[in-house]
């Protein structure tokens, strides 16, 4: 693999759907509703954790929607995703079917890992997501790995892979950007960098506070994205992964953004002020933003936004309905997937 | 009209204060506003709305103590056109197991006697005196104070920074967050930011820096987070911390403490919950402790601190909640390396460490019911690994059931089994049985939860088979 760097271009694999920089209006529609989805399954979630549903830890990412919704526009389906503990809009961008996101946090067996994951692990093979991973910097390796699969097999997909500026810190991270760059592997990086680590805010944990320059030494460029804007997200998400996808190695993403909730369920959020949240919440909202938008351009009224936000919230109350009311999984569960069974024939 | 309910604001409340209204009755309120302040268990926390409307009634006045989660603590007079707004009409939330804040078992006062008082210097290689049920060390008149698992650690802690000025405290969120579990509260106003240090989310670094410093002469104590992110410095607790006294000939000491819980936590899922007692008990070069009680954890922390040793201490996130008293006695040491009988009995010998003692000694007291007197050992050390306590208590009863939340396979039980099989088979009228947790990583889902992790129940099937007795 060593070589691999001055190998040509790898073959397209697939047909490319093409795609321009500016979205045109059906696809900013698509994003409306896709941050609007994850807004209020995020905060049923929450309801739904206030009510005992849902347990142990479980990270909102309320306030980062135009991330993923961003990036995911620029993806194609053979594309991977990987990330960490804060996964439910990562999930709900790749496609998969808020119900079983739901289940799965609610511990049932119609969950997508069969009520054995939660919040924090949660994979699809079919969307080609890699889950949920709950130690911080973790998805970093693996997400190089993904990319060194698909160079492996001379396809020309591209893994996304996602992790926040407190994981940024990690060692693991940089062994794998060395490997990255240094095999030219088909991986774009988006440090979502929301500003805190739990309670710790960039500055206090970090030497470079500029996640964008974190791969100079390994001559991985970067860029700063503004996170909010879902518009600058594609624009630059697409740049990166066309580049990789034509065989020129990783890119970072540093995508400034902000988390509007604690960081589990059970942070106090003393570090911050509620100036400091009602600040962002209030000029740099990313729904917020985008519908101002919409309506500026006359791409939509109030009235077509609202039949969005009504389809939206019956999705969210449906899959609210069927992660309660289907069944935990079956005692016998417990003692399924520990290890692949070779199969009879 | 909506209701609003308490909300469950840690994965291990079951019940808080409604510390402060801070909205009225006729008050308009949109999603993200902060309602309330509630205290949890662990910290206050603000109450955002989640629906749009108006504060028709507060239900439950401010400054109320116990408030269960799910009670009705105001209604909203809400936009209807909103579907979401509507709470999910008679939800009733799981059962949460295995999470409950329960109040210190009763035995725990019989027991304020157990601690032997020594110097930590003087080793415990004379471990071949079992450990008694009554100290001879602890005065007649000692009193006691009542205080929480996790004060008990921040109380050795801080106590042995006062007494020695190289003892420092460094882990991620360790100072200005105060402990992601508390345990650190107070600590940076006491001591500094010298002393007190937040680091990265970098467990192989700061564990290697630890190292290092502890060569230099500092006496570091390394909180984990959780024992789970200790995987990513399993490297530099084993290979340069462990190792190096050895290696060098016996020039390099390493003498610092890492600690943080251990075990499993309430529905965090397989890579959040573990128990690592057997993983670190396995390595020569480090000793273990594993605490139940708050006595116990002070004393023996304390202890790790002086000692000149690498010690992981293996802390148990729900048992950080609980209260037990501790003796008002200055410098309150306990020597590693020694177990605890904690009840005393003749009919089967149950051996556990941390949490699982708390199954013990229920499984003793319904054992106690069908005449069976178990004797409960609490290893609180395990490695070195008090095996005379044990064996005495074999020789005694004849019979034995380990108890560990870990997995059985290559477990603490199997050393125990192991050991007793060696040095008191004679003794044995029934092969050691192992109450573990089950083979298989721990699932999310409360059913799968409960039914993978040991309880009281399967100590008291596994004493009555080793006494041979009929299952109900
Ligand atoms: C190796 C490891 N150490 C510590 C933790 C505990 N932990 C979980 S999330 C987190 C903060 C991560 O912050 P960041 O990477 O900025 O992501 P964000 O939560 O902001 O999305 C910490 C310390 C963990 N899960 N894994
Ligand atoms: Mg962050």
């Amino acid at each position: 693999m060593a070589s691999a760097a001055k190998k040509p271009a790898p073959q397209p694999t697939k047909t490319r759907k093409k795609r321009s920089h500016e979205p045109a209006k059906a696809e900013l529609l698509d994003f409306y509703r896709d941050m609007l989805l994850i807004r209020r399954f995020e905060e049923k979630a929450g309801q739904l954790y206030g009510m005992g549903l849902i347990a142990g830890f479980c990270h909102l990412y309320i306030g980062q929607e135009a991330v993923v919704v961003g990036v995911q526009s620029a993806l194609d389906s053979d594309d991977q995703v990987i990330t960490g503990y804060r996964d439910h809009g990562h999930m709900l961008a790749c496609g998969m079917e808020a119900r079983g996101v739901m289940a799965e946090l609610t511990g049932r067996a119609a969950g997508y890992s069969k009520g054995k994951g939660g919040s924090m692990h949660m994979f699809s093979r079919e969307k080609n997501f890699f889950g949920g991973h709950g130690i911080v910097g973790a998805p970093a390796p693996i997400g190089a790995g993904l990319a060194f699969a698909n160079r492996y097999r001379g396809s020309d997909a591209v893994c996304v892979t996602y992790f926040g500026d407190g994981a940024s810190n990690q060692g693991q991270v940089y062994e794998a950007f060395n490997m990255a760059s240094l095999w030219k592997l088909p991986v774009v990086f988006v440090i979502e960098n929301n500003q805190y680590a739990m309670g710790t805010s960039v500055a206090r944990a970090s030497a470079e506070t500029e996640f964008s320059k974190r791969g100079i030494s390994f001559e991985i460029p970067g860029e700063q994205v503004d996170g909010m804007d879902v518009l600058a997200v594609r624009k630059a998400a697409h740049k990166a992964i066309e580049r990789a996808r034509a065989g020129d190695g990783p890119y970072i993403l540093e995508m400034k953004t902000y988390r509007y909730r604690g960081h589990s369920m059970s942070d106090p959020a003393k570090y911050r002020t509620r100036e400091e949240v009602q600040d962002v919440r209030e000029h740099h909202d990313p729904i917020e933003m985008l519908k101002k938008r919409l309506l500026d351009a006359g791409h939509a009224t109030e009235d077509s936004l609202k039949a969005i936000e009504k389809e939206v919230r019956e999705v969210v109350n449906d899959a609210a309905e069927f992660s309660q009311s289907s069944p935990e999984p079956e005692p016998d569960e417990l003692w399924t997937d520990v290890l692949v069974e070779a199969r009879r024939s | 009209m909506t209701d609003i309910l308490m909300p469950a604001l840690s994965p291990t409340m079951e019940e808080g204060t409604l510390a402060k209204w801070l909205v009225k009755e006729g008050d308009t309120v949109k999603p993200g506003d902060v309602i309330a302040e509630i205290e949890t268990d662990k910290a206050t926390m603000e109450v955002e709305a989640v629906d749009e409307g108006v504060i028709s009634k507060l239900v439950v006045p401010a400054g109320t103590e116990g408030v269960k989660i799910n009670a009705v603590i105001a209604r909203l007079d809400g936009d209807d056109e909103t579907p979401s707004s509507k709470p999910n009409g008679g939800a009733t939330p799981e059962p949460r197991a295995e999470t409950k804040d329960e109040p210190a078992p009763a035995q725990a006062k019989a027991t304020n006697n157990g601690h032997r008082l020594r110097a930590p210097e003087q080793a415990p290689q004379d471990a071949h005196e079992p450990a008694s049920l009554k100290d001879p060390d602890l005065p007649e008149d000692t009193t006691y104070t009542k205080t929480h698992v996790r004060d008990a650690l921040r109380d050795a802690i801080a106590e042995e920074m006062r007494r020695d000025e190289t003892v420092f405290l460094m882990g991620e969120e360790v100072a200005q967050y105060q402990g992601a579990y508390k345990v650190s509260r107070g600590l940076l106003e006491e001591f500094g930011d010298r002393r007190v240090i937040d680091t990265p989310i970098t467990e192989y670094g700061f564990a290697g820096l630890g190292v290092g410093a502890a060569f230099a002469g500092l006496r570091p104590v390394v909180e984990f987070m959780t024992f789970n992110f200790a995987m990513q410095a399993i490297d530099h607790i084993i290979n340069s911390a462990a190792k190096t006294l050895y290696m060098s000939g016996g020039q390099m000491g390493c003498p610092m403490v890492f600690r943080g819980p251990n075990g499993a936590a309430s529905r965090v899922a397989a890579q959040h919950s573990q128990d690592y007692s057997s993983w670190y008990a396995h390595v020569p070069g480090l000793k273990v402790i594993a605490p139940y009680d708050a006595a116990d954890a002070k004393g023996l922390l304390k202890a790790a601190i002086r000692d000149p040793n690498p010690v992981v201490f293996l802390e148990h996130e729900l048992m950080y909640g609980e209260q037990f008293d501790v003796p008002d006695i200055e410098d309150f040491v306990l020597p590693i390396g020694k177990a605890r009988i904690r009840r005393q009995g003749d009919g089967v010998t149950l051996v556990a460490h941390s949490r699982m003692v708390k199954f013990a000694l229920e499984a003793a007291e319904e054992l106690a019911k069908e005449g069976i007197e178990a004797e409960v050992i609490d290893l609180r050390t395990l490695r070195p690994l008090d095996t005379a306590t044990v064996i005495e208590s074999v020789k005694k009863t004849n019979r034995i059931v380990t108890c560990e939340e870990g997995w059985r396979t290559f477990g603490v039980g199997a050393e125990i089994a192991a050991v007793v099989t060696e040095q008191a088979f004679d003794y044995l009228d029934a092969p050691p049985l192992r109450v573990t947790q089950k083979d298989v990583p721990l699932p999310y889902a409360a059913n799968l939860e409960k039914l993978s992790l040991p309880h009281t129940a399967d100590i008291i099937e596994a004493a009555k088979k080793v006494c041979y007795r009929e299952q109900a």
